[in-house]
């Protein structure tokens, strides 16, 4: 056999394990999930079949078109939209997030002692992330007896007015608001403090010492070398932010809230697990993750096409 | 007028680098406080959960709540074992966590050393491949593999827990990306040697990339530690759950009354304990891994 024959047989038998997987659970559903969201896809609890009808873009026409009621526009499906408008509005917390993680990164780039102590703290919530994190978050906003509202009344008392923390996660106006507090304690100090802090770290030191001798000041020196050197990492750690903010709000709601009160803290991802696991619409689930794979995708090309632009040295 | 100009001016150096020095410990010490209040807000909610999970009923339902539990009991650490099988979800999360773990690590490197190293016909198109799946995201691919757990009969099975999570691009790209930075002289030096290809890749290339591979092996195990709703969908049986969906078959034993807090905090610490201890033994290498992913992109 040829040395390059033989290298190649050699290739595949290494790649082999992880192409076969590759090919199972990833590429060929993709494409299947593809095909799915054309057709009417019903999985039937028990006994567990599938039963599919083709139906063109009927999915998305229910997804995403409108029709005409009482001489108005209504969307087909109304809970989407709202569910779309509750991802969004949840995202709100990013430039909180990133501005946080900047300060935090500011502050352990000053070479100060035990930071390492401080970076291992910081970092809990995101490590712990999980059921048990928002198991905890449910008991801290518990209206009754939970932290935040014992908390809220003892300050009170100590001015000597009578305050009452709000109902949270039951109420419909304050649920919203309350995830994205935790979603901020959870993701601040993590890995975009570390993503941060490895940018500050990155500028060189003489670009400091030398506007110190032109007289510059702590601000000054932020605003004209810091803040652009970081700009690339800033742009990333936004880009990433809203990706992957779009595709988050599932454990929280299926944990804290049932996606409630009155569907408020219904995301697109429970909306999907909804009609996957719990209405058996496995076409209708497959069309709404499509969509939106369509608005990563879109995220993405920006990103492709701006990501060395918008940043500036 | 002084008659000593030069120690004149090397006092008045001394008093203004005193000065200095006294602005830089005031900094100092100003930033300590902000490091400090953050450092309290971040472990707050951690210190309510113990001081929670020590409790008895009748002091969880006080109002405002107190810090400090009073009696301290340490029985809801007891009961959380027997009012869930809280034994059989740490097995089979450990167990699951075990074997997705050891499995991607070891497939995503074979793959990455075909990837970086060997050449062969259609490698730069499959490579593509993996790529672009990258970014797709995962409900997308949730559904049919979900579907395809229920034609397989894999529902509440330990394949199915590990099996579909055992594979991902993610893990081959990322240790592509580092194998692709060892330098190859050492390479050809085995080769020339007359060292096999597996052996160029058992005895160079793995050793010089333990800390990609602790990298990957950190961020795999905690993920699937953490990860709930791929083990919601394919389990329905308390024999095959792991933590975090048994964590909510506690809420389940509640939905009629008021849950006992105490039992739910005490479980969850113990959830969330391994990840912890986990992290702060391989710290360096989670933030070394956050680093290599984050600017590669």
């Amino acid at each position: 056999m040829k040395a390059k024959t033989r290298e190649a047989l050699i290739a595949y038998i290494f790649l082999l394990p992880n192409l076969l997987g590759f090919l199972i659970f990833t590429s060929i559903p993709v494409l299947v999930s593809l095909g799915l969201s054309f057709f009417d896809a019903q999985l039937a609890p028990w006994p567990q079949v599938l039963t599919t009808k083709f139906i063109g873009f009927g999915n998305f026409i229910r997804l995403l078109g409108f029709h005409l009621q009482d001489g108005a526009w209504a969307a087909n499906d109304p809970n989407f939209w709202k569910f779309t408008g509750n991802t969004m509005f949840l995202m709100m917390v990013i430039p909180f997030q990133i501005f946080g993680s900047l300060i935090i990164a500011l502050i352990m780039n000053q070479k100060l002692k035990g930071m390492v102590a401080f970076r291992t703290i910081y970092f809990l919530p995101t490590i712990s992330n999980g059921v048990a994190i928002y198991l905890l978050w449910q008991w801290v906003y518990n209206p009754n007896f939970g932290l935040l509202n014992g908390m809220i009344a003892k300050f009170g008392s100590m001015l000597n007015m009578e305050l009452q923390g709000p109902h949270w996660l039951s109420s419909e106006a304050w649920a919203k608001p309350s995830l994205m507090i935790m979603g901020l304690w959870v993701v601040i100090g993590g890995h975009n403090a570390i993503l941060y802090l490895a940018a500050l770290q990155n500028i060189p030191k003489d670009f400091y010492d030398a506007a110190s001798i032109d007289g510059a000041s702590h601000s000054q020196k932020f605003w004209s070398i810091t803040w652009p050197m970081i700009g690339p990492t800033t742009f990333f750690i936004t880009i990433m932010s809203v990706i992957f903010g779009f595709q988050s709000g599932f454990m929280q709601a299926y944990i804290m809230t049932r996606g409630g009160p009155n569907g408020a803290t219904t995301t697109i991802e429970y909306y999907i697990f909804k009609n996957l696991y719990e209405w058996h619409h496995a076409g209708y689930a497959a069309s709404i993750a499509w969509f939106l794979f369509l608005i990563v995708f879109l995220i993405t090309l920006f990103n492709w096409r701006f990501g060395g632009k918008l940043v500036h040295y | 007028m002084s008659e000593n100009p030069i120690t004149d001016a090397s006092e008045e150096l001394m008093i203004s680098k005193r000065k200095r020095a006294k602005k830089e410990a005031a900094r100092k010490a100003l930033l300590y406080i902000v490091l400090a209040v953050g450092s309290v807000s971040m472990i707050l909610p951690f210190l309510w959960m113990i001081s929670t999970s020590l409790k008895t009923p009748q002091a969880i339902y006080t109002f405002p709540p107190k810090w400090i539990p009073d009696p301290v009991i340490f029985k809801s650490y007891l009961k959380v074992w027997k009012i869930v099988p809280f034994a059989r979800f740490y097995l089979n999360s450990v167990f699951v966590a075990f074997c997705v773990t050891l499995g991607q690590v070891m497939t995503s490197a074979f793959a990455a050393y075909s990837f970086s190293r060997l050449r062969f016909p259609g490698r730069d198109k499959i490579f593509f491949a993996y790529l672009a799946t990258l970014m797709i995201p995962y409900s997308v691919i949730l559904v049919p593999v979900y579907i395809l757990m229920v034609y397989f009969r894999w529902i509440d099975s330990y394949k199915a827990l590990i099996l579909p999570a055992m594979f991902t691009a993610y893990g081959t790209f990322l240790l592509r990306q580092f194998f692709m930075t060892i330098p190859r002289d050492l390479e050809d030096a085995a080769r020339i040697d007359g060292s096999s290809l597996f052996g160029i890749f058992w005895r160079i290339i793995l050793p010089l990339s333990k800390p990609a591979l602790a990298t990957l092996t950190m961020f795999t195990f905690m993920a699937n530690w953490n990860n709930f709703m791929w083990p919601l969908l394919v389990t329905n049986s308390t024999e095959k759950a792991t933590l975090p969906v048994g964590l909510s078959y506690f809420q389940e034993v509640y939905q009629y009354t008021q849950p006992d807090w105490s039992l739910l905090m005490a479980g969850s610490l113990l959830a969330m304990l391994p990840v912890i201890l986990f992290f702060m033994l391989n710290q360096r290498f989670f933030v070394e891994g956050i680093k290599l992913t984050g600017i590669k992109g």
